[in-house]
């Protein structure tokens, strides 16, 4: 396909008849019943252009599908297109020229335009080529409450973290567990991200994760939140569950007053038939700070030796970002679109809520993926599992954060 | 057989030694290029990439032993081999213990041997993971045994290993002696099938007890059975990966940590290859240590007849 | 002496049918069998019961309501992606899989003991001490490299690198049986072959083949058990249509996003599982005869 046609069919591309058909493998770790739904949106828009998507979907993320992926890479025998976290992930990989330019696909359609915030298609960039459609966003930022545990426990609902805090004595008192927590390190480090946000502040919060500032680790702001987290690790004692969903059902059921965790857990509220704002309450960032980070996910294209594949990636790529396949795709999987020219008001209370704070401009984060490593990631994800299932004091577990900061990268 | 063995001390004297055994040596070829290229390589290559900075790709920016150092003062390593310590001697003294009893009570002319032979075995087939996920959930304290026994009256009984950081190892050596000492089993089984029944009439006369028979007599005739018993147990330890990611992913917090998902996660969820290659190259160093010298006397140091 | 395993038990007789002592012993053999029944009758009972009633109930008690949709779900449409017609897709893959894998592994594995125990070379004991150190290195670490040598000849992504893998990783363990069990036929018998002209192959075919049926056995269920319960090799070296049966369970049983679906779970980890068992179950004495025949003789 010329890049001319491209232009020309750059609003209407599903439709464009001119390309050969084409097979395509696609791996990616979207196995649960909502994500497969989004996943199915992807194929079907892909096929009705008369290609093939030949599915590869392996679950759990991280560390089941990582391996896989990368190994296909550098064996020489990758995939046509696969999903990964954008951010730094990926950098290697281009660097070693595995992985497809998009520059002409993102140029034609004017990606630096209409992608918003711009720091999704800045996590696609290396050396100012684009190596990656950015998919969706997902943001971690939320705080999800059981209305129905307030009213069992005859208290107001909370609209902030401090309220949520000041309300737990009556919760416990009526039985009910103030905050469901899922014990594994990444849950927690959610939790943790999610309090830094609220009380030390956006500023303060870049400073450590992008410019790796280890006096603004040690110092009071993030103290505060060191106590605010040791707080929060009381209120969760009572909160004995693994999986995040499971965590997610107790909010669902009124055994816990609520939850801190992506918006992603909108999809268990909504499989149990619970509406936003009636059922359950959601606070972006905790009620405290109306910021939301935008991570989310991105297909990478690896390079194939044959000019028809690369092509037929470059069109796929134009086609995940394109209007149409955003608002399908997003409405599904109940993420929010990448670009903010699409129609969402079939989007509910919650998602209306995020997009408007995308919308707004301000109060957007880099995701923690795009900021720190990997490899830090996991040592915070370390201390905080070993925090909220020990005893270790806000000070201590403060000064190994310090730690991390220091010699992260 | 030493007539066809050639001797390994002997030096090759004439150019006719290389073509001694010549199909032989033909024959071994595939397990000799799986030793040098792919066990023997595929170390080499990890262990030199354990002192790069390789990150998501192998790469070779050289950093001394930083990797090394970090390693040893990360808190998740060490627990790791703590709990690869604890897990390894109960493990080890368990299976060991379980293998043997089990086939020496099968090994009394009972009926139904069969029968319960078969399901002593079973778990072997399937795996780890399998084992993982239905322990979790008997050990679930809300409706697995601590309910229960609950339910049967006694309230107070607690019994929550997965969910304990102090006991977490010992929920997890429940469903790994679990899935094992069925091989072990019959193995031994079929050790005990080998000594020969005047041994038993011998004690008899002489008025020793069947216990003691077994300790003073039996067991130490079985020392190769001991043998391949160990190494399958102690391989099976060292690689302890599985089990863990079904059963408690490592918690609660990282207190069912072990060194082999260390290795795993760092290489591929940390995305710290050279980290990942360190931890695993201290864990190749501890079973070298351990196994050459066994291996020396076991297999390279006599000839057998 | 290769057939040690077939005559009787050898411990000491018991006394009476009746003795408190063999009540002592059957009371101790059925209680253990109790620990040892326990998750498999957990994963049946669980699998027959519906989402709701697992909800409540503990997990020991028998189903209420017996049903067996969480079987046919996820035989036939639990869901891999967008694919929904659940672990019946693999199944034939992983039967593709398991066959040349198990011919190759085992054909080297049993030349390799041959050779180890009867034909002896310079240098022959230490390759076989560095398998045995091989059996103790977790495969995870060794991904990276066998990727790069599979693309150096050309083998990856294809079914021939993955048989190529399982005969590498069976190979410590398959070997060590192999030689024991080689070792232990007396050598006459082959000093006799020697005399009639017999060279390595001749005796191999002629007579240390017809005499390995027991260890042929052993290796077998060994690696059935293995390969079939793979999941990283397997997922690696093919391509999304020809999945093992195990990529379509991970799917089933990892999908951490979404409501858990314990008896769906259940259900196809039996499924996944039954090819093992049944071999298991099937060949249980032959097991231990091969066993006997190929560990004992260290």
């Amino acid at each position: 396909m010329k890049l001319t046609t491209k232009l020309m069919a750059a609003t209407a591309l599903v439709a464009a008849p001119a390309v050969q058909a084409a097979e395509l493998e696609v791996t990616h770790w979207w196995t649960s019943g909502g994500e497969a739904a989004a996943v199915a949106e992807l194929a079907e828009a892909w096929e009705a252009a008369g290609n093939t998507w030949i599915d590869g979907a392996i679950a759990g993320s991280g560390g089941t599908a990582r391996p896989i992926i990368i190994s296909r890479i550098i064996g020489g025998d990758p995939m046509a297109a696969t999903q990964l976290n954008h951010g730094r992930q990926a950098e290697e990989l281009i660097e070693a020229g595995l992985l497809t330019d998009l520059t002409e696909v993102a140029e034609a359609n004017n990606w630096a335009e209409i992608i918003n915030p711009p720091s999704l298609l800045e996590a696609c960039t290396f050396e100012g080529r684009v190596y990656c459609a950015p998919l969706n966003i997902h943001s971690a930022q939320w705080l999800w409450l059981s209305r129905d545990a307030y009213e069992t426990a005859g208290v107001d609902v909370p609209n902030d973290w401090n309220e949520f805090v000041a309300a737990a004595p009556a919760l416990e008192e009526a039985g009910i567990v103030p905050l469901a927590m899922g014990q594994q390190g990444w849950q927690q480090n959610i939790a943790f991200g999610d309090i830094t946000v609220a009380i030390a502040g956006v500023d303060n919060m870049l400073a450590v994760l992008r410019d790796k500032d280890a006096d603004v680790a040690a110092g009071p702001e993030y103290t505060a939140v060191f106590e605010a987290v040791a707080t929060a690790r009381e209120l969760a004692r009572d909160s004995n569950v693994q999986d995040w969903n499971l965590a997610t059902n107790m909010v669902i059921t009124g055994q816990a007053g609520g939850q801190l965790m992506g918006d992603w857990a909108q999809g268990e509220f909504q499989v149990a038939g619970q509406v936003a704002g009636e059922d359950y309450e959601c606070l972006p960032g905790l009620g405290l700070n109306q910021v939301l980070d935008t991570g989310g996910d991105a297909f990478y294209f690896p390079v194939i030796d044959d000019e028809e594949t690369r092509a037929a990636q470059l069109e796929m790529a134009e086609m995940l970002v394109s209007p149409e396949v955003q608002v399908a795709f997003n409405l599904a999987k109940g993420s929010l679109p990448v670009r903010g020219d699409v129609d969402l008001s079939a989007a509910n209370d919650c998602m209306q809520k995020g997009l408007a704070i995308l919308a707004s401009g301000d109060g957007i984060l880099p995701s923690g993926d795009m900021a720190l490593s990997q490899d830090s990631t996991i040592q915070v994800e370390d201390l905080m599992a070993e925090f909220w299932s020990s005893d270790m004091s806000a000070a201590d577990a403060q000064e190994r954060y310090v730690d991390i900061i220091s010699s992260a990268d | 057989m030493s007539d066809h063995v050639s001797d390994p001390s002997a030096p090759a004297k004439r150019p006719v030694q290389l073509f001694r055994n010549l199909s032989a040596k033909i024959a071994s070829i595939p397990m000799i290029l799986t030793a040098l290229v792919v066990f023997v390589g595929g170390t080499a290559w990890t262990v030199v990439h354990s002192f790069t900075s390789s990150r998501m790709l192998p790469k070779l920016e050289f950093v001394g032993f930083d990797q090394y150092e970090r390693l040893w003062s990360t808190r998740r390593w060490m627990i790791s081999i703590e709990n690869l310590a604890i897990y390894g001697v109960c493990s080890l003294i368990l299976t060991l213990l379980i293998g043997f009893t089990l086939a020496a009570l099968l090994d009394r002319k009972i009926r139904f041997e069969n029968t319960f032979r078969t399901i002593f075995l079973y778990p072997f087939a399937l795996s780890f993971v399998v084992t993982g996920l239905a322990w979790q959930w008997i050990l679930n304290p809300d409706f697995g045994l601590q309910s229960v026994v609950r339910d049967w009256g006694w309230e107070s009984f607690a019994f929550d290993p997965l969910n304990n950081s102090e006991i977490v190892i010992f929920g997890i050596l429940i469903a790994g002696i679990w899935q094992g000492s069925g091989l072990i089993m019959c193995i031994m089984l079929a050790g005990l099938r080998g000594i020969d029944e005047d041994i038993w009439k011998a004690a008899r006369v002489d008025g020793i007890g069947t216990v003691k028979t077994y300790v003073r007599v039996i067991i130490p005739m079985m020392r190769p059975v001991f043998i391949t018993a160990l190494v399958l147990i102690a391989s099976g330890i060292i690689k302890l990966y599985d089990l863990v990611v079904a059963q408690t992913n490592g918690g609660p917090g990282i207190s069912s940590e072990v060194p082999a998902k260390y290795v795993i996660e760092y290489m591929f969820r940390a995305q710290n290859l050279g980290q990942g290659f360190a931890a695993s190259t201290m864990m190749l160093v501890s079973v070298i240590v351990i196994l050459i010298p066994w291996a020396y006397l076991e297999f390279g140091g006599r000839k057998r007849g | 002496m290769v057939d040690v395993a077939m005559t009787g038990p050898r411990g000491p007789k018991p006394k009476k049918a009746f003795s408190s002592r063999n009540i002592m012993l059957y009371g101790i053999l059925i209680l253990i069998s109790v620990y040892y029944l326990l998750p498999l009758y957990v994963m049946i009972v669980t699998s027959l019961k519906g989402m709701p009633e697992i909800r409540l109930g503990n997990v020991f008690s028998p189903p209420l309501e017996i049903t067996t949709a969480a079987w046919t779900k996820a035989w036939s449409q639990a869901c891999t992606g967008i694919n929904c017609d659940g672990l019946s897709r693999g199944f034939w893959n992983s039967v593709q899989i398991l066959v040349p894998s198990l011919i190759l592994s085992i054909s080297v594995a049993s030349v390799n003991g041959y050779a180890l125990s009867h034909w002896k070379f310079k240098g022959s004991e230490t390759f076989f001490t560095i398998l045995i150190i091989g059996a103790f290195i977790p495969y995870q670490t060794m991904l990276y490299p066998i990727v790069i040598l599979l693309r150096e000849i050309g083998l990856m992504g294809d079914l021939g690198g993955l048989v190529l893998v399982h005969t590498v990783f069976g190979m410590p363990i398959l070997t060590l049986l192999f030689r024991n069990y080689f070792t232990s036929i007396p050598e006459e018998l082959f000093k006799a072959a020697r005399v009639d002209g017999a060279g390595f192959w001749g005796i191999y075919f002629r007579i240390m083949l017809p005499m390995a049926l027991p260890i042929f056995v052993v290796a077998m269920i060994l690696q059935v058990t293995g390969i079939w319960n793979d999941f990283l090799f397997g997922v690696i070296y093919t391509k999304p249509d020809t999945y093992p049966m195990t990529v379509q369970l991970n799917n089933i049983v990892n999908s951490v996003q979404g409501v858990k679906e314990y008896n769906v779970n259940m259900a196809a980890t039996l499924l996944t599982g039954l090819v093992p068992l049944v071999i298991y179950f099937a060949s249980g004495k032959l097991f231990v005869r091969g066993i006997a025949a190929g560990a004992v003789k260290g």
